[in-house]
């Protein structure tokens, strides 16, 4: 390649990476400044001091409507809710795939198909359903009730990764299992699962983002003590008591975000790794 | 080793007949082979042996048991897969040991038997690599071990070395032959390839189409081809089939064939008066190409204009035609001519075959 062209090139993917960091950049900033600084100062100008009082706020004591103890209970929440659905949805994603690749029976491309048809509906579709199935559940307004919310409408996106990944593996594998004496569950445990881990570090990243920032089944099927983190921005930058505080709002925000971003920081490369890798061969 | 018995065994997938009625009875310490092109449901007839799949109709009997409801484990069977199915996330030790452990072999009884078995195949130094770390022949030599560690009864062995190159697949094949006259177990071989049918059997199973078109020993089925497709299969290069005419020759019936101008008649021996019904019909004459040779200078000869030749080291193949079919045939490179001469010719035709040109069946 040219050096022009290297050069143009560099320039063009360093604006774009500006274009995107700079939100990040005024989030950060306003959250360590002071309300003073932030009403006298322009939006872009760096911070003179660094105070984190309004990371502190957000934490927990800022208001989110009359209770006033930050994001903390919000984030736990969240976590109370994230961690098992995460775990139980991977889980049974990764057995669904195992069974419609590897155990097929008559009718398992059928159920394959509407599992698809899972992955494209909108979410708004089963609100009542869910909410009616919640009732007779017991779970309605709890914790475990958004849990098993997001376990049932995660299946469909984790069966498809998994399947997906799956087919992939050669079927001689499992008989050759079969023949060793293996059963179902100790192919699964024993070779299938030590093969997956590309595939599930994309299916643990996916859930989790999705429902750490899901905010319609939270908003939908929470109760007082079981709003995710995500509504609780919501609430605490719906929130005016006099003044707008935009370095609470924007520590809060990231606060939100933190999470997501720890996960991908992590896991990020086995995510790409895993959705160009097929299974390993020979 | 045990003895396998198939009978009348039908296997169909969603309405589809892919095996339509299979017998095949093989004598404790045989080599069986199955050959026929690819599609012709040879991997469905192992899984059905081997328990992976259960039959339609009909009876698999290994040893004196009848085992169409014993799972897979129980079968006293072992079987090497064409894609080796080594489990990727064990090392080699591993591989051969993962069989016994879910049998709970004792550890000792385990080390013993994985200390023979990498002796044998000589991959002692390969027992801590995983599979991604060895090479195709290694991994071929690992499958059989896994297979081996086993002791199994019946050996099922699936186009083990399709995937192997030339030279390679020429070595393992020697040192399976090797092994089974070392081990005497039963063996049950799939391939499509005819030299490895014929160089490995006791006894060739010939299929097409979900049917046997032939079982014998490989002598049988290459002297005495059952029809038209399995004297097609068998050979390399294949059988000439030459359309023709038979025609009566002084002292029985020939064979009519044209070249250029010239016409002749091949005698054909008929003992048996096989070919009475059809002095005067078309059939189809089926000769092997080492049975035309090159004539000696003092012996009458079919004087043939060469198309082409292919020099094999051993022999040239020389093309000519008749009866305006290509033929080939298998001449001593000394006396091979060059294409445009003319190659002096003969021809055995003790061996000579005659099919029916419509169902393809032997008629002589
Ligand atoms: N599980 C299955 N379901 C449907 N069709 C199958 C299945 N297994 C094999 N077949 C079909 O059976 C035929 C024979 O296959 P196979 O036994 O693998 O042939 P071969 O090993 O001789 O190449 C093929 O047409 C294949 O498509
Ligand atoms: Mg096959």
């Amino acid at each position: 390649m040219a050096k022009s062209t290297r050069f143009i090139l560099y320039t063009v993917l360093l604006i774009a990476a500006l274009f995107y960091l700079l939100p990040m950049y005024v989030m950060l900033t306003t959250s360590v400044k002071t309300m003073d600084e932030i009403r006298n100062g322009s939006l872009l100008a760096f911070p003179t001091g660094i105070s984190l009082e309004a990371w502190g706020k957000a934490w927990d004591s800022a208001c989110t409507g009359i209770q006033c103890s930050g994001l903390k209970p919000f984030f736990w929440n969240s976590v109370k809710i994230v961690v098992p659905a995460v775990i139980l949805s991977t889980m049974l994603g990764a057995i669904n795939g195992y069974v419609l690749t590897k155990w097929k029976f008559k009718g398992s491309d059928i159920i394959f198909s509407m599992m698809l048809f899972g992955v494209f509906m909108p979410l708004q579709v089963v609100l009542l359903p869910m909410s009616q199935t919640l009732g007779w559940m017991g779970l309605t307004e709890s914790v475990w009730g958004l849990v098993t919310v997001h376990v049932l409408m995660g299946i469909a996106s984790t069966t498809l990764f998994f399947r997906n990944y799956y087919v992939s593996i050669p079927d001689e594998l499992v008989k050759a299992a079969t023949l060793d004496g293996a059963g179902f569950f100790r192919i699964f445990w024993r070779i299938i699962l030590p093969l997956s881990t590309p595939i599930i570090m994309v299916t643990f990243i996916w859930q989790f983002t999705n429902i750490w920032n899901d905010f319609l089944f939270g908003v939908v099927f929470s109760g007082s003590d079981s709003k995710p983190i995500t509504v609780g921005l919501n609430n605490l930058v719906n929130t005016s008591t006099g003044v707008k505080e935009y370095n609470v709002d924007m520590a809060a925000a990231i606060i939100a975000g933190l999470p997501t971003m720890f996960i991908y920081f992590v896991a990020g490369k086995y995510f790409v790794r895993g959705l160009t890798a097929g299974a390993v061969k020979g | 080793m045990r003895a396998l018995k198939i009978k009348n065994v039908k296997k169909s997938f969603g309405g589809v007949d892919i095996l339509k009625g299979i017998d095949i009875e093989v004598e404790p310490g045989q080599f069986l082979i199955l050959v026929g092109p690819s599609g012709c449901g040879k991997s469905t007839l192992m899984n059905l042996i081997a328990g992976l799949e259960t039959v339609t109709s009909g009876e698999i009997v290994i040893g004196d048991r009848v085992v169409n409801d014993v799972p897979p484990k129980d079968r006293d069977i072992a079987m090497v897969f064409q894609s080796y199915a080594l489990y990727p996330n064990m090392n080699v030790k591993k591989n051969i040991t993962f069989g016994m452990e879910m049998r709970n072999v004792d550890k000792d009884e385990q080390e013993k038997i994985l200390e023979r078995v990498s002796k044998m195949l000589q991959i002692e130094h390969l027992l801590d690599r995983k599979p991604s770390q060895l090479s195709g022949g290694q991994r071929q030599r690992v499958a059989m071990g896994r297979a081996l560690a086993r002791d199994p009864g019946l050996f099922l062995f699936d186009e083990p070395l399709s995937n192997l190159d030339a030279k390679l697949r020429v070595e393992m094949r020697t040192e399976i032959k090797l092994l089974h006259q070392r081990t005497k177990t039963t063996v049950v071989y799939v391939t499509h390839d005819q030299i490895e049918a014929m160089t490995l059997g006791d006894r060739i199973a010939v299929m097409k189409d979900g049917h046997i078109q032939q079982f014998g020993t490989p002598h049988e089925i290459y002297d005495n081809p059952a029809n038209m497709f399995v004297a097609g299969f068998i050979g390399s290069p294949s059988m000439n089939f030459i359309p023709t005419r038979i025609v009566a020759a002084e002292g029985g019936l020939g064979a009519e064939i044209l070249h250029g101008e010239q016409n002749w008649i091949f005698p054909l021996q008929d003992p048996q008066g096989k070919l009475q019904a059809w002095v005067g019909k078309d059939v189809i004459l089926g000769v092997r190409p080492e049975q035309f040779t090159a004539a000696e200078d003092d012996e009458p000869s079919y004087d043939c204009k060469v198309d082409i030749i292919e020099p094999t080291g051993p022999d040239t193949l020389v093309f000519v035609h008749l009866n305006g079919k290509e033929v080939v045939c298998r001449v001593h490179p000394k006396k091979a001519k060059h294409p445009g001469e003319i190659q002096r010719l003969t021809v055995d035709l003790t061996k000579a075959v005659v099919f029916d040109p419509k169902t393809e069946a032997r008629i002589l």
